[in-house]
């Protein structure tokens, strides 16, 4: 049973973080229709923007301060962002407008590769840590129920209290803030926003931004767990399945899908995988994707936007 | 003033349907083909044939495989790279397990195993289309990724996961030099792209076409959705089969699963986009273009980097291959969203003119 227990804690923390990238992916697809394929990398690129940063901040300051170099190194990696989110409205969206979801989803593609190349030219191809002061000691839950109790990582607690925050904050911003509602806005009829005055480009710009400010605290949380490499850009491919299963429009169903899909994950590598061969976390997400396609193709909590054939 | 065809009238339907119904470019082609099988085998250094003329016309035919589905269909697919995969592995067995199979019928039978499981996996697109598709083709990738790593029978149970092949022969003649890969891919590239231009000119194809335009007003005027999606899948998928096939076989050798990962198959998607999407020649074109891209830039790039005294390592050449690719591909979709084929079909409507303005 605690083990059990274990390997389910296990999964929601894995699927906190898939719901983080996926947050991103919502964001983008909900104000401007385009599936961003570009998430993965804007994951990677604002990890390894952060990495780098501490580490250069004290060099060119000369100063020794990890607290200080850390909120440069965040200011100094979102700033990061909101330019790559600035300079894709200017140079790729606002050339693509009234294009296909395909020809946008090829762009998107396109970005990825770009992201991934500009990031690893600028920032270097290594390993780098990434170190904000997470606690890294384990913590036994629950001693006096099982023998040996329930072992958790302390990092995982507080990086599912920040995405439980950050999720809060995007739910504030969009329901009670004037840019928020301008964002529902667009996202509810393009046309009728502009038409009322909603200025379509900088909505965008805005809506990559924050997108981006998900990709940083989702590269900030996988980095100081796993190290900023270049496999980060990858695992932000299983945030497709989470977007499939959580609905794609849905803020609440990207999390859900994502915690769904982290525990779906482990418990059938845990249980099922021994009988059929091992390592099928790779397809486990699509595969349930796949079927939830089948099934009910607007997701968990998605409207019902999609069209059948 | 060379090209133009005044002067050539058409007296049958016949005349007037073939694929090239100008003389110059009936004679071009067959200058092509000359050129291809006999010159070049003749002048091309063994290096260039083995890492560029062979890689570039095996991805070719894969492109033109992809291009069915995603050109022509308008069926978005990411998993390209798994019917690669299924079309080699399945084409391995066929050649291991079976005596005395022959090279050709082995590759084939890659390209039907393939079309089963494309077949399989385009179920999907009969209820959801678009990017909810692609989600469903990635799902291919990772599942067989994963299948030809882990399940042992289909690597022969072989410890480490990598397959590899006896020496080749079709019909008695041993395939082992660069020249005799290069005319047996040069075989397989020429016929199936005929192939692949008939159909695409022919009922089958106007169904797919009308498909990707609009389906609904394609099922109105009486096209089965479900047989034109489901053929375009099976299509592609046995072309981009026996491609993987020929790739593991000629090319490769011997092969792992990362052989045919997802990267091979955003490779083979940014080549249709760059060579232009519902076109056989843009295949070639993209196919060309991205097989030569990063060797001309591995020899460029520290030269250039030496004229500005920066030392480029090989690190910072593939992630600047990388930007490049990916700013292509974005140059491409806002420019020309045809590709290079439609730069060539416009160059050639300025060469009927030429030199006369109208």
């Amino acid at each position: 049973m605690a083990f059990f227990l274990e390997t389910l804690i296990g999964g929601l923390m894995a699927g906190m973080l898939y719901s983080l990238i996926a947050l991103g992916f919502v964001l983008i697809f909900k104000a401007s229709g385009v599936f961003n394929f570009a998430q993965g990398a804007m994951v990677l690129l604002a990890a390894l923007a952060m990495a780098r940063f501490s580490e250069w901040f004290p060099q060119w300051l000369g100063f020794d301060d990890k607290v200080l170099a850390n909120l440069l190194a965040f200011a100094a990696a979102l700033a990061t962002m909101v330019t790559a989110a600035w300079l894709i409205e200017r140079l790729v969206l606002r050339k693509l407008v009234n294009q296909e979801g395909i020809t946008l989803l090829m762009a998107t593609l396109g970005i990825a590769y770009f992201m991934d190349g500009a990031g690893q030219t600028l920032f270097g191809s290594d390993i780098y840590k990434i170190d904000v002061g997470l606690p890294k000691d384990p913590l036994f839950l629950f001693e006096s129920a099982f023998q040996g109790g329930v072992l958790i990582n302390k990092e995982d607690l507080y990086a599912a209290g920040i995405a439980a925050a950050l999720v809060a904050v995007l739910t504030l911003f969009f329901q009670y803030t004037s840019t928020g509602r301008a964002l529902r806005a667009v996202a509810d009829d393009h046309q009728a926003a502009q038409s009322i005055g909603i200025p379509l480009n900088r909505i965008w710009v805005i809506v990559w931004s924050v997108a981006g400010f998900a990709a940083l605290v989702a590269g900030i949380i996988w980095g100081s767990k796993l190290g900023v490499q270049f496999s980060l850009s990858l695992v932000a491919l299983k945030a497709l399945p989470v977007v499939i299963l959580g609905g794609l429009t849905s803020v609440p169903g990207a999390i859900v899908g994502g915690l769904l899909i982290g525990v779906g994950e482990k418990l059938s590598e845990v249980f099922l995988g021994p009988f059929i061969g091992g390592g099928i976390e790779i397809w486990f997400a699509y595969v349930l994707a796949l079927i939830f396609l089948l099934v009910r193709p607007q997701g968990l909590f998605g409207e019902k936007i999609i069209d059948r054939v | 003033m060379l090209y133009r065809e005044n002067g050539q009238f058409k007296g049958s339907y016949r005349a007037d349907q073939q694929i090239f119904p100008i003389l110059q470019d009936r004679w071009m082609i067959a200058l092509l083909l000359v050129v291809a099988i006999a010159v070049v085998p003749l002048v091309a250094s063994e290096y260039m044939l083995r890492a560029i003329v062979v890689p570039f016309l095996i991805l070719s035919l894969a492109a033109i495989g992809l291009n069915i589905l995603v050109g022509y269909c308008g069926q978005i697919s990411l998993g390209a790279g798994a019917f690669m995969a299924i079309g080699a592995y399945a084409a391995y067995n066929f050649h291991i397990r079976v005596d005395g199979m022959p090279l050709i019928a082995s590759l084939l039978l890659g390209g039907f195993c393939a079309t089963a499981v494309g077949i399989l996996f385009g179920i999907p697109s009969l209820r959801i289309r678009g990017l909810y598709l692609a989600v469903a083709t990635l799902a291919a990738q990772f599942f067989t990724d994963w299948a030809f790593l882990r399940i042992k029978w289909f690597t022969n149970n072989s410890a480490s996961g990598s397959v590899s092949l006896p020496d080749l022969y079709v019909f008695g003649l041993p395939i082992s030099t660069p020249a005799q890969k290069y005319l047996f891919c040069l075989a397989f590239a020429a016929v199936f792209a005929l192939l692949a231009k008939n159909l695409v000119r022919a009922h089958i194809g106007r169904q797919w076409m009308a498909m990707r335009d609009m389906d609904v007003a394609a099922a109105v005027i009486g096209i089965r959705p479900v047989y034109a999606k489901l053929s375009a899948f099976a299509v592609s998928s046995f072309i981009i089969g026996v491609a993987g096939a020929l790739w593991g076989f000629v090319y490769l050798g011997s092969w792992e699963p990362s052989a045919f990962s997802i990267d091979r198959s955003f490779q083979l998607l940014f080549m249709i986009i760059i060579g232009g999407l519902g076109s056989i020649m843009g295949s070639f074109f993209g196919a060309a273009f991205i097989v030569v891209l990063p060797i001309a830039l591995d020899s460029l790039l520290p030269d250039l980097g030496g004229l500005f005294g920066v030392a480029v390592s090989t690190a910072t050449v593939s992630h600047v291959v990388l930007m490049i690719y990916g700013a292509l591909i974005v140059f491409f979709l806002i420019v020309e969203p045809h590709g290079l084929a439609r730069l060539w079909s416009i160059g050639k409507e300025k060469l009927r003119l030429w030199p006369f303005p109208h």
